[in-house]
Parts: structure tokens; sequence; C-alpha cells
């Protein structure tokens, strides 16, 4: 356990983020804000939804039975996926009112950050603080001295654990993509598709500890959202192919 | 232990959000022709340079350019977003030295029973309200030391005794630079079970103490004396976080970040008065009370043709620059101490200043959101809540053009994230990863 699980778990849930942050977002101070922005909007959702989660346990009476407890976990689950997606779209509806106000402000052409870059920073900003608060606890857990499953849970918790993470943080990175265009041209049918998935999403994570049953599935949704928001955010075959021509073209010029 | 006066001194003082001034944009070229248009520009723009020893956090109005609106509002916007991240990577580093040292090092969450003078009254863990009641005289006792501490420095910078209080920075200085840094040096060594003789740990603590103090007080390269104020805030806020009783603590916070708001926005409060004299004297704030992320002035450099530029960059320059204090003032009327190209001018001059104080009171949150119990979450939305509060004061900053306190937004967002995160969502995202559903 301890050292080797604990860097391997935050490499694999932290690392595309954190090169994603660091090549994309460091430079642009703009950026930043938007990200700790969205990441305060992320902590406000959940913060909502965990009151009511509390009250609804609470006005039953403290749950003994495990069922129950269950079923309100569960309830508790969805509630704040439809909460997050109320806040990403109250989180939109932000960055355009103050895209509008800087914009006529100035006498420039606004600000030099477009809406796709934030629905991009939005996201990422949404995927890192929902991929932190799942994992850090159990990350700094895993340093400790333990035997995992020895109750006879599984082995593979940490791992596991890391992977959803990674697939969630990457998610909504896309979902803020989508969601955001989807805003943008009134297309209200990517909307609801974006909150189908992030339900079927946390569905699928109630399967846990089936992971068979769980991962593969969430991995596949998440290259399904990458193709997504490659092509909602402008993207086309043809610029890959141009990317990939240009490359060969420049290779070839400099030799 | 009972902490001496000037300890908190050193922490009354170092509570000020201020802005460096800018230049003046359209004079591109420091002409003589343009020196008589700057110079009026220079009182019209008269930045609140002030509050030597504001003991309470003021964000102080950035310098209006003499521009037409358009385009001032424009470079305000421009330069924003780059001032927030000046203000986020020090009081991050502040912050994450004080996590880590408390994670780690577990003398500063160990209760020894000493209490500070300044917290009188014991809390009995037994009887919540005796706590309660306990915790609020406790506030009462701060804050009215605080309070008193403020009217000496007021009525001490009014009445021009600045070797005073320059002593006195100097004195509060050393024990942090020395005595405390020596305490937890020796603690850390404990922990890691380093072992070290004296000689060697003398010579450690002397050299980056007096480095410290000629940082501070003198010259000294810009990072460098970032990075000893930024250490010298999370020593304090080490201690804070050691000595204040649990309650106390939180009551505190809330009641400075109140006296905060009325110090700075209330005519007759005693941080306005301070900003006012300030004002009208034209004079730099002491470097040992602000941290400043803009560029250092050079001294030496003679350009006689813009004395009045000259003069109000000299004032908006924090940094090692203004320990010449009031002295220098007869210097600038001189003109000396110009800078390179206008150009650069515009990038570096729009510094922002931000007072110790605020990084001590946001570590102090923080490091006791860390000490708290074993929870990273709690710890990060404290931590995220702390940067959106900074980030909405200066853009309210932006909007209102007028001095504002540092404190009362951030402290507020991050009172209620800490309670609300330590209550309702860790007994969620608790079940939530025992189950391992993902939200």
């Amino acid at each position: 356990m301890t050292l080797a699980v604990f860097f391997g778990c935050a490499f694999i849930a932290f690392g595309p983020a954190f090169s994603l942050f660091v090549f994309t977002i460091v430079k642009d101070p703009l950026r930043i804000i938007i990200l700790i922005a969205g990441a305060f909007f992320w902590l406000l959702s959940l913060l909502l939804s965990s009151l009511v989660w509390f009250i609804a346990v609470k006005a039953c009476n403290g749950v003994q039975d495990p069922t129950l407890h269950r079923a309100l976990l569960i309830f508790g689950v969805f509630f704040s996926v439809l909460l997050q997606e109320v806040f990403r779209f109250a989180y939109y509806r932000l960055l355009r009112k103050a895209n509008e106000g800087l914009a006529s402000i100035s006498d420039e052409d606004g600000l030099d950050i477009s809406v796709r870059q934030m629905a991009y920073v939005a996201g990422l900003g949404f995927g890192i603080m929902s991929g932190a608060f799942s994992m850090i606890n159990i990350l700094s857990d895993s340093l400790g001295p333990g035997t995992v499953g020895i109750f006879g849970d599984s082995q593979y918790y940490f791992v596991t654990a890391a992977l959803m993470t990674l697939a969630l943080t990457l998610l909504h990175t896309f979902w803020g993509v989508v969601f955001f265009e989807g805003c943008e041209k009134s297309r209200w049918w990517v909307i609801a598709a974006v909150v189908a998935l992030h339900l079927l999403v946390a569905g699928l994570s109630l399967l846990n500890p089936l992971y068979e049953a769980s991962l593969p599935p969430v991995y596949g949704i998440t290259l399904l959202m990458a193709v997504w928001a490659f092509f909602s955010s402008g993207g086309s075959l043809h610029n890959l192919n141009t990317l990939c021509t240009r490359r060969k073209a420049e290779e070839e010029s400099a030799q | 232990m009972n902490s001496s006066d000037s300890e908190e001194d050193s922490y009354n003082e170092r509570s000020a959000l201020v802005q460096s001034e800018s230049p003046t944009i359209p004079s591109y070229n420091q002409d003589h022709d343009m020196s008589l248009p700057e110079e009026t520009d220079t009182k019209r723009r008269r930045p609140v340079s002030s509050g030597l020893d504001e003991p309470v956090p003021v964000l102080v109005e950035r310098e209006r350019v003499a521009t037409p609106d358009g385009e001032e509002e424009e470079l305000t916007l421009k330069y924003g977003a780059k001032h927030v991240i000046m203000l986020f990577i020090p009081v991050t580093l502040c912050m994450v030295v004080v996590v880590a040292t408390i994670k780690s090092v577990s003398f500063y969450t160990e209760k020894s029973g000493q209490r500070l003078i300044y917290t009188p009254f014991e809390e009995d863990p037994n009887s919540v309200g005796q706590r309660l009641l306990n915790s609020f005289l406790n506030t009462i006792v701060m804050i009215s030391v605080i309070v008193f501490m403020t009217i000496i420095l007021v009525v001490l910078y009014k009445y021009r005794c600045y070797k005073f209080i320059q002593g006195w920075l100097i004195l509060s200085s050393l024990m942090l630079l020395f005595w405390f840094s020596f305490m937890y040096l020796g603690e850390v060594f404990k922990t890691y079970n380093v072992a070290m003789d004296y000689p060697t740990l003398v010579m450690i603590i002397w050299n980056f103490g007096v480095v410290g103090m000629i940082c501070i007080h003198w010259k000294g390269p810009l990072r460098l004396q970032q990075a000893y104020l930024i250490v010298i805030s999370a020593l304090m806020a080490l201690i804070f976080i050691k000595y204040l009783p649990e309650w106390s603590a939180w009551v505190i916070l809330g009641a400075i970040s109140i006296y905060d708001l009325i110090a700075v926005l209330c005519p007759k409060g005693p941080l306005r008065m301070l900003v006012e004299t300030a004002q009208e004297r034209n004079e730099p704030i002491f470097p040992a009370l602000i941290y400043s992320s803009a560029m250092v002035w050079m001294v030496g450099m003679a350009d006689v043709s813009n004395p009045g530029s000259a003069d109000e960059r000299q004032r908006g320059g924090g940094g090692a620059r203004a320990q010449e204090g009031v002295e220098s003032e007869d210097d600038v009327a001189q003109g000396v101490s110009r800078r390179y190209s206008a150009e650069e001018d515009l990038e570096e001059d729009r510094g922002i200043k931000l007072g110790l104080g605020d990084f001590i009171f946001y570590s102090v949150l923080v490091g006791k959101a860390a000490a708290t119990g074993g929870d990273w979450n709690t710890t990060l939305a404290c931590f995220v809540a702390i940067l959106i509060g900074l980030c909405l004061t200066l853009l309210l900053l932006a909007i209102f053009k007028k001095a504002l306190p540092a404190l009362p937004i951030s402290i507020t967002f991050g009172l209620v994230f800490y309670f609300s995160t330590d209550n309702l969502v860790r007994p969620f995202m608790d079940s939530l990863a025992s189950h391992q559903y993902y939200i």
C-alpha cells in the first residue's frame, strides 16, 4: 500500500486534469479565475444537495435501517446530479452576462476569451473540484497503515476509485463544452442529453463494487462524449486531416 | 507562553490591501512637456498609499488613469485578472505552508493549556453555554486590544512619530524572524527526528533572520522580500492557531471581519482616518506591513525631467523601496529614482499590495479547518471560498474605486463553507465514498 498506491492513484486520477491545467490554463489569468469560479459553483451545488440529503436523513429520524439509508443516499445522488446541472446552467448565464457587460463597457471587442474557451475552462473547473472532493480523502487514507477490504470488500478499491474519478473529471470537461454549446445554439435536446448522460453515469456507479459493469460503460460514455465535444467545439475530420498533413509538411520542409 | 505586545501589533498593523499607483498612461515618454499635466494628475490621482500601521485590511483604490473613460475602464479590466492572480499565488503559498505544517508537525495542534494574554477566559469543554460565553468574552477582549492599538497607531501617525513606529515594527519583525522561526525549525526537526547541533542551527537562524530584516526593512530582491513576508505571515498564523482557544478563534475571525468593515467604511473609522491622513501627506506605507506584488523601484536613477511622476511613482512603489519612509520624500522632490521606459511601466507599475494581516487571517481560517478533523474536503472548500472572496473583493474594488476592506467577504465565505462542509457535506461524501457512488 502506502506510497506506491498513493502516487499511482493520484496520478491516475489527477494526471490528465493537471496536465490540461498546466498546458492550457496556467498562462492566462482570466482562465484561472474562471476555473476557480467553476469549482466554486460545483461546490455550491454540492453544498445544497448535501443539505437536502441531510434534512431527508434527519426527517427519517436518523436512519438505522440500512436499506432506507441506501435509498436516501441514492436519492441524494440523483438530486445532486440534477443540482450540478442546474448550477452549470447558472454558471453559463453568469459567464454570458459577464462577457456582455465587459464587452459593452470596453471599446475593444470585449475580452479575448471566447464562449467555447470559457465552456472548456468551466467544465474543467467542475471536473477538478468533483475529482478532488471524491478522491482526496481516499488518497490521504491510502498513505496510512491499513488493509484494503478487510471486511470482505473489494481489493481494488483505490484503483477503481482513481479510474472513476478520472472518468468523471474528463466527463465534466466534455459536458461543459457540449452544454454551453447547446445553450448558445438554444438546442435544448443537447442539454437534456447531457443531464441524462450524467444521471446514467451516476446510476452506473451505483452498481459498484461490480466494477466490470460500471467502469467499462463509463469509459465508453467518456469516449463518446470526447468525440461529441470535439465536433461540438468546431473540430472536424477535415481539421484533423489538415493538422496531420501540416505536421508532415512541416517535417518535410524542416529536413 | 504569553506573547509580547509586539506580536499583537505586528498582526494589527499588517492588515491592509493597498494598491500601488499606476503611471500616467498617456505619457509614453517622459518629456518636459508632459510633466505639467502629470503633476496635476498626481494631485488628482492621489492614491491611498495609506496606512503605515493599518490594523485592519483596507483595499485602496487604484489610481485613476488620466485617459478617456473607455480606455480607463478597459485598462482596469485588462489588468484586473492579472492582479487577482498576483494575489492568488502568495495567498495560496501562505495557506499551503500553514496547512502542510499543521498536517505534519503536531506541535501546532497540541493544546498546551497556555493562552495568550489577549484571550484570558478559559474555554470549558464541558458546558456549551459557558464555553460560548467565554469565547465571546475572549473576542471582546481581543477586539478591544486591536481597537486600542489602532487608535494608538493613528495618534502616533498623526503626530509624526515615525521613528517610534518604525522601531516598533523592527522589534516585531525581529521577534518573528528569529524567535518564532527558531521555534518552528525546532518543532520540524523534532517531528522528522533530525539531529541538529546548536552551532549549525545558530548559523541558519542568524542568516535567515538577518537577510529577512534587510529584505523587509531596507532593500532586497522583490521575490525574496515577498517570500519572507509570506513566511512571517505563515509563522504568525501558526502561532494564532496554536494559542487561540477553539471556539474563540472562530468568533474572533468573524468579529475581526466585522470590525474591518466598520473601520474602513465608516467616516469616523480609525482606518479611514489613517488612510485620509496618509493621502494628505502622500506618504508610502511601511513595507514591513504590506505585501507588494509590484516591481521594485530603482534608486539612484536621476530623472529631473519628471519630478511629479517620480514623486507619485515613488509613492506607489511598495517593495523594498519604500522603507526610506519620510526621509525619501525630500529625495523624491529632487527627482531621484526614476524607472525604465514607460512601456515596461505599463505592465509592471500596476502592482497591487495586500496587507499581511489579510494573509494571516486567511491562513488562520484554512489552518484551523485543516487542524480540526482529518477531512481534506473541508480544507479545500475553505481554500476555494477564500480565493473567490478575494476575487470578488478585487472586483468590487474595480467597480467602486474606493477603499474597501479585504477581510469580510473572504472570511464570511470561508466560515460559511467551513461549517457547512464540516457538518453537511462530510457525512454525505463519506457515505458516498463507502459505497463508491459517484455524483
